[in-house]
């Protein structure tokens, strides 16, 4: 059998790396946790970018880390085919680092926000979303200050009409409305892909949300990806 | 070569969300000035040695690109003086 190791990069101020290797394990998924500076051991068949709050969020969250040596190895091995997620700051340096389009910028509530939301699965033929249905509702928890999805109204445009979007922010019935947009995401979208479906972020917390014991198990769907 | 300051600044574009500045706005309104509208502006000073201002800014410009803005979010521009 192929060892399959799943590396969780590590940066100074990340703080959901060992959540998301514990999540991993729980579904056997073997996963280390990667000291940046280290680069990507050979043999990685998935890469997870885990939350926090890299280089003290200098400049913009996720400005720093998106530019250091380990996120081009994180460019070259997806280029190739290797599943790359990134959760909360990985979204935003996923963003910074152009692996997925658009930004995550200041809340709408200028404030930062942990609770637990809803999310409406808008495309569910992908690696990260094919556990569930589409239009399924699932609950997962936030914890950011800077995750209000910005991008420019064309390329919106673009992501709807290639089925981009994995997840918006919606109310427990599925409706996506302004009310239950917790940070004023435009179209309140959650998650994209890419420019290839095995590359995704996302600023909800799938890894706190797959342990039966802790905040519920609707995000094990979306680290299914890498089993 | 000579001796040049790059003044970067770096704002939201038109139209794009400032919660900050508008959380500031309300803090100077609730201090009693009057105001129609507040933006928020981050500006970097850069020294650095080129041949002339051209390549100055032409550096400063590739600066604000690659790191210094966010261009999904942001524009920039850039001021270049003798030091």
């Amino acid at each position: 059998m192929v060892a399959v190791t799943v590396a969780v990069v590590r940066f100074g101020g990340s703080n959901c790396d060992r959540d998301a290797r514990r999540a991993l394990g729980h579904l056997g998924v073997d996963a280390e946790i990667v000291w940046h500076e280290d680069g990507l051991p050979a043999d990685t068949t998935g890469v997870v970018v885990p939350g926090g709050f890299s280089y003290g969020d200098y400049l913009r969250a996720g400005a720093m880390a998106a530019r250091s040596p380990v996120m081009a190895e994180v460019r070259a091995v997806a280029a190739d085919g290797t599943p790359v997620l990134g959760v909360c700051n990985g979204a935003q340096i996923g963003c910074e680092s152009g692996l997925t389009p658009g930004a995550f910028t200041t809340n709408r509530s200028a404030r930062f926000q942990c609770e637990h939301v809803h999310l409406r699965v808008e495309n569910a033929d992908t690696p990260w979303t094919a556990a569930y249905d589409e239009g399924e509702v699932i609950e997962l928890p936030i914890a950011h200050g800077e995750g209000r999805f910005e991008v420019a109204d064309d390329r919106l445009e673009e992501l709807r009409a290639d089925d981009r979007v994995l997840f918006r922010y919606c109310d427990a019935d599925g409706a996506v409305t302004d009310a239950a947009n917790p940070n004023g995401s435009t179209d309140n979208v959650a998650g994209v892909l890419g420019d290839r479906d095995h590359v995704a972020v996302l600023m909800p917390h799938p890894e706190r949300a797959s342990l039966p014991d802790v905040g519920g198990t609707d995000g094990q769907g979306v680290l299914r990806a890498f089993e | 070569m000579t001796a040049y300051t790059a003044t970067v600044t770096v704002r939201l574009k038109r139209g794009v969300l400032d919660p900050e500045a508008e959380t500031t706005q309300q803090a100077l309104e609730r201090l009693g000035f009057d105001l129609e509208d507040l933006r928020s502006a981050d500006r970097f000073e850069v020294d650095l040695e080129a041949d002339d201002a051209a390549a100055a800014e032409d550096r400063a410009t590739e600066m604000a690109e690659r790191l210094l803005a966010n261009p999904t979010i942001h524009d920039y521009d850039v001021e270049v003086a003798e030091a």
